[in-house]
């Protein structure tokens, strides 16, 4: 649990490298970029809730993300469940 | 009348290095890529020839898979894109255990951090076809597409179910080998355990003092092309499968039945595929594994096949130098076989020093010696034997121009 109080800031930075960890370059990360185009999928949105889980404690179910499109509707989704 | 399989491109990565032409130079030169007792693809990083997400998705077997076919795909010429309409296209690959290393990661997540840490990718990662499944994603071939396991025969079992699927009319061409990274410490252990790997950690095939393999890792793939379809598009032919033989022991879950009756049977469908007879055979590259019992029944099967000419065979093992590559081994020997036959070369057993009774062929005592005169008139002929636990037994034929 990280020991900070986070923001939406510090929840955007650790996705955005969350992501870039997944394999696009991190330049191409940006809020509207779509998770297609990123060829971000449904097991890395797995990965990605168990990174929430680790370092804010909060459980995403999948269905939290069904209406996600771009790498903002993710931190958005995040940000609303984390805070 | 069997369509005709012909190869036209190889890839491996190896204890000896990246690079085919690294495999068969070295072994060659009587280099030996073992070290502290097993061989490890060391000069191979994922992340300089794969993507990020490549590797993040794949456990080292498919990383070697993905790595070599890339080198036998442009070796092919498909660089550029695939000759031939992609479901014509097949992807066979073979592994003795798969991504084992994965399995150990996730086994120690769950019992240290619970089921929540496990990861998704766990499964897929693990899974032995996943090879086969990325080789054929990352390069669109949409025919038929698995994975063959027979333990350490599974690389020369996937060549030989490619063989058959151009044959047969199922696809004009198709990516085939084997693939294995299976040193963790629990595989190294149970292996240790059986008595099946040197104490020594030295790999001495064919020597009286041979006392088990040593364990490696790595990757073999051949690009197989029905041989018109190759030649209308001008490809570049290194070799010919002239035959393939398989057969089982039946007989014991580990050892090899002494007879050899399996192995006998396998060479000889082999060599009657190929229509060649027993003096036509320039070069047997032995499965060789260092095993005292491996080594004896080889020998002995050798004799009962080629007769007179066995004497007279060059019989060399490329595991005294790379360590036995398990479900890999047989796809790595295949194209050291090729390459070897190119060069009209018989590379070495390495290691050899102290004869056995009994174990009295030709085993190329480390050196490199040319196959006899008449194979540089003609084509050049040789068989690749692999044997795995389980009483599996694949005997490929090759020849190369």
């Amino acid at each position: 649990m990280s020991s900070t109080k986070p923001t939406p800031q510090s929840i955007e930075d650790r996705l955005f490298d969350a992501i870039a960890e997944i394999g696009p370059d991190r330049s191409e990360i940006r809020r509207e970029a779509t998770l297609e185009d990123l060829d971000v999928d449904s097991l890395d949105l797995v990965e990605i809730a168990q990174l929430v889980q680790e370092t804010w404690g909060v459980e995403l179910d999948p269905q939290d993300f069904a209406d996600v499109k771009t790498v903002g509707d993710a931190v958005d989704v995040i940000v609303g469940r984390v805070l | 009348m069997k369509r005709a399989v012909v190869i036209t491109g190889v890839g491996a990565v190896s204890p000896l290095g990246v690079g085919a032409e690294t495999l068969i130079e070295r072994w060659t030169d009587g280099v030996s890529g073992i070290e502290d007792g097993l061989g490890r693809c060391s000069a191979f990083a994922a992340g300089e020839r794969l993507s990020r997400k490549q590797v993040r998705r794949s456990d080292r077997f498919t990383q070697l898979a993905l790595a070599a076919a890339d080198e036998a795909v442009e070796q092919a010429g498909w660089a550029d894109g695939l000759p031939y309409p992609p479901e014509r296209i097949g992807c066979i690959i073979g592994t003795g255990v798969g991504g084992i290393e994965t399995f150990t990661i996730q086994q120690t997540m769950l019992d240290e951090r619970g089921a929540e840490a496990c990861s998704p990718l766990g499964i897929p990662m693990m899974m032995s076809n996943a090879a086969a499944s990325a080789v054929a994603m990352h390069h669109g071939m949409t025919g038929p597409n698995w994975c063959v396991a027979s333990a350490c025969a599974a690389g020369a079992h996937a060549i030989g179910t490619a063989v058959r699927l151009v044959q047969i009319d199922e696809v004009d061409a198709i990516v085939t080998g084997g693939s294995e990274a299976a040193i963790t410490p629990m595989s190294v252990a149970a292996f240790w355990r059986m008595q099946a790997t040197s104490r020594a950690g030295v790999s001495r095939p064919f020597d009286a003092r041979r006392d088990g393999f040593v364990m490696g890792e790595g990757a073999g793939i051949l690009v197989l092309e029905e041989a018109e379809a190759a030649r209308a598009r001008g490809a570049r032919v290194l070799a010919d499968v002239l035959g393939y033989g398989a057969t089982a022991d039946a007989y014991h879950l580990t050892a090899p039945d002494p007879t050899g009756a399996g192995p006998v049977r396998a060479m000889r469908l082999a060599l009657q595929e190929a229509g060649v007879t027993p003096a036509d055979v320039d070069y047997v590259n032995a499965h060789g594994t260092a095993t005292p019992l491996n080594d004896r029944m080889e020998t002995d099967a050798i004799k009962q096949v080629f007769g007179d000419d066995a004497t007279r065979m060059p019989v060399s093992s490329l595991k005294s130098s790379i360590g036995h590559l398990l479900g890999a081994s047989g796809a790595v020997e295949a194209v050291a076989t090729v390459l070897a036959l190119r060069r009209r070369v018989a590379p070495p057993t390495l290691n050899w020093g102290e004869p056995e009774e009994g174990l009295d062929l030709d085993y190329v005592p480390n050196a490199a010696k040319p196959l006899r005169a008449e194979a540089r008139e003609r084509r050049a002929v040789g068989i690749s034997s692999s044997f795995g636990f389980g009483g599996h037994n694949a005997v490929l034929c090759i020849g190369a121009a």
